[in-house]
């Protein structure tokens, strides 16, 4: 009974992540990825990037305290950034780092970093509600399957 | 592990394609591992492109295909895939998050077979063994295409040599799909079969390249052929169809070099140099006024450097016409160098000079340079420093293993010199495989063996010259080796290229393939290769403020 509330609950709550627009295909990619011989696979993928990303964050806010402001390595990291970031289905996440790479072409540096504050907001969100989804996620069970939002 | 493109013809294919996943990002590349896996391949990850490299060396037709990002912080994806495409031959896909048309353009031009957007989907994955058989058709085809009997049997006994594993199921699948005369029976190696089975794979050794480059030379590049290189190669067991297979590799290598020349130095557009997709009986290659001119350099280089030993060149960057001034000062001394070369015994000297590398130029050198003594034309042209974009570079030859490694020091942002030094390592040590150049130069140093007797530096203070030194060979596939004769052809004409307009699409190809290759290897793998003891100081007063630009080149070990 508890194991099927918590199945239902994980389910509602992947469907919000998505709703929000918070996660997109990949995600769903990842969990069908999973399987017996790799079962906590997705949350090893998102915690793998949450660890390689911090790297790319610390970068990030060096790069945006200099001032004139490095465009191109600003965009490099950027790159790298909204690649990893694809990895997992950040929606969000990866979508303001396009619009960062942007202001970078354009050389707005207050577009950049008004840019960074929100898409940081967005990546330390996402990470908040993944850790709470994959916690409940392995109190529901290993019979936790991928399914499609509807 | 067999030298056949797959470990042993598979009957499952594509289950157990081995496949080699390079990328930076670990999320990504362990996503892909998980999704490759779950399509039964064999899947090996890196995430250095040096790493992968070394993974294909070690192991040759240890893998039949390599997916690639294009962003690496130490290598470009591009280069990576030119040096993969160069040495080994194998299919490669690129990926990448920017999915900008214009890279997709360069990742095609580069040799990409495919080039997939992040995030990648695993159905796309699936799909991917379609890339490696149809190289495998396409080389049988270009076997059929040289059907002849003698052809057949050389084929024959080529195959009796190479292992039963280098027979690719593909044979099979071949047969079964009857596009060719196969008659499925692969245990027949006569030449009927051989028409529509698979081809043996020809291993391009040291030697073997070293007698298709002095070939190549002897014929003159206008006028190569397979029939003719293999006539004069008079390796019983190697088909035409093998010689030419090596041929056309060996002028993309030089074509694309030109072209990556051409574009960095944003010359004219970019001019695909079709040479060496031209018909195989007219070889692109220049003239012997070329060869000339790389004789020239190559005495040249000897005459800087008393031994083929390193000149740090310090690349100026001049985009403009070559024949600066400054390069006049160092020309006049070049010509003096070069004067000599004129008369076989300069031939003599060179042979000399070279042989204190320990290579045996002799040989080569000697059929070059004695082929076309011309007098020198134009010696400003031709010797140009090469200038590469304020690019330095060192040229040293590693005489302990005999490797001649040029170091570049990438002063240029980018790392567009390429130069080829292409040597006939005559002897079995030098089973090293030359790097494309037009990969990284950042990441490795790769020290081409030296082939003797192509060994030119070709210094142009336009941006198109580009020491040219024909490397040696790998022993591995002969798609190297195909290079290095396309090599030796654009040294031929970047050497002659002073005048280099005509000559430039290929020059240029050359330049930056040799730049690319050797940019920023300075210190990569240099270590392994270099001997600091054959670094001879620069005689800087002979390039007086004219720059070079060495070309690192990582000696592949085969």
């Amino acid at each position: 009974m508890d194991r099927n509330n918590c199945r239902r609950q994980v389910a509602a709550m992947k469907q919000s992540l998505f709703d929000q627009g918070l996660l997109d295909e990949q995600f769903i990619q990842l969990e069908e990825l999973q399987d017996d011989a790799n079962p906590n696979f997705v949350e090893e993928i998102v915690t793998l990037y949450y660890r390689d990303s911090s790297r790319l964050i610390s970068n990030l806010e060096q790069t945006l305290e200099r001032n004139p402001l490095d465009f191109n390595k600003l965009d490099t990291i950027m790159h790298q950034f909204k690649g990893s970031s694809s990895s997992i289905g950040a929606k969000k996440v990866k979508a303001e780092s396009s619009l960062i790479r942007e202001y970078c072409r354009t050389g707005n540096a207050e577009g950049c970093r008004k840019s960074y504050q929100q898409m940081k907001k967005e990546y330390v969100a996402l990470r908040k509600k993944l850790e709470n989804y994959f916690q409940l996620a392995r109190q529901a069970g290993p019979l936790e399957r991928a399914c499609r939002p509807k | 592990m067999d030298n056949g493109c797959f470990s042993t013809p598979r009957r499952d294919f594509p289950a157990g394609l081995r496949v080699l996943v390079v990328d930076d990002d670990p999320t990504w590349l362990k996503i892909l591992e998980k999704m490759l896996k779950k399509c039964n391949y064999e899947v090996t990850t890196c995430c250095l492109a040096r790493q992968a490299l070394n993974l294909l060396r070690e192991r040759k037709d240890g893998y039949d295909i390599v997916i690639s990002d294009v962003n690496m912080p130490d290598m470009d994806g591009f280069k990576l895939l030119e040096h993969v495409g160069l040495e080994m031959d194998l299919p490669v896909i690129m990926m990448s998050v920017d999915g900008e048309t214009s890279r997709v353009m360069k990742g095609v031009q580069h040799g990409a077979c495919d080039y997939l957007l992040k995030p990648i989907r695993m159905k796309e994955l699936r799909n991917i063994w379609q890339h490696v058989f149809r190289k495998r058709i396409h080389e049988v085809r270009e076997f059929e295409n040289f059907e002849s009997f003698e052809s057949m049997h050389l084929m024959r006994n080529g195959s009796d040599l190479s292992e039963e594993g280098n027979m690719f199921a593909l044979e099979d699948m071949t047969s079964s799909k009857k596009r060719k005369d196969v008659d499925g029976k692969h245990d027949d190696r006569e030449f009927l079969d051989s028409s529509s089975s698979k081809k043996a794979r020809v291993v391009w050794s040291v030697d073997l390249h070293q007698k298709f480059v002095k070939a190549v030379n002897q014929i003159g590049f206008d006028k190569v052929g397979p029939k003719k290189i293999l006539d004069l190669m008079n390796v019983p067991w190697l088909s035409r169809e093998n010689v030419a297979s090596h041929l056309q590799k060996y002028r993309l290598y030089l074509s694309r070099l030109q072209k990556d020349n051409e574009q960095k130095s944003s010359s004219s557009g970019m001019k695909h140099s079709d040479l060496p997709l031209k018909d195989v009986g007219s070889f692109g290659f220049q003239n012997s006024a070329d060869k000339q001119q790389n004789d020239a350099s190559i005495d040249r280089y000897n005459y800087s450097e008393g031994t083929l030993q390193h000149q740090n060149m310090e690349t100026k960057s001049h985009e403009s016409n070559p024949k600066g001034t400054v390069p006049h000062s160092i020309t006049a001394e070049k010509v003096k160098a070069f004067v000599p070369l004129e008369s076989e015994g300069k031939n003599a000297t060179f042979q000399s000079t070279m042989s204190t590398t320990q290579y045996s130029w002799t040989e080569i050198p000697k059929t070059q340079l004695k082929k076309e003594q011309k007098p020198i034309v134009h010696p400003e042209d031709n010797f140009n420093l090469l200038p590469l974009h304020g690019k330095q570079h060192n040229i040293q030859v590693d005489q302990s293993q005999s490797i001649a490694s040029i170091s570049s020091t990438p002063s240029i942002a980018e790392q567009d010199v390429a130069g080829c030094i292409e040597t006939k390592p005559r002897f079995a040590d030098y089973k090293k495989d030359y790097t494309s150049s037009v990969s990284s130069i950042r990441s490795s140093v790769d020290t081409f063996p030296f082939q003797p007797g192509n060994l030119m530096m070709n210094y142009q203070p336009s941006q198109q010259a580009i020491s040219t030194t024909n490397l040696g060979v790998k022993t591995q596939s002969y798609n190297n080796l195909s290079c290095i004769s396309d090599l030796e052809s654009y040294q031929r004409n970047l050497l002659f290229g002073g005048e280099a307009a005509s000559a430039a699409p290929l020059d240029e190809d050359l330049y930056f393939y040799w730049h690319n290759m050797n940019f920023g290897q300075q210190s990569i793998g240099m270590p392994e290769y270099y001997d600091p003891g054959l670094l001879t100081e620069v005689p800087n007063h002979l390039y007086d403020s004219t720059d070079y630009s060495v070309i690192d080149q990582g000696l592949f070990i085969a």
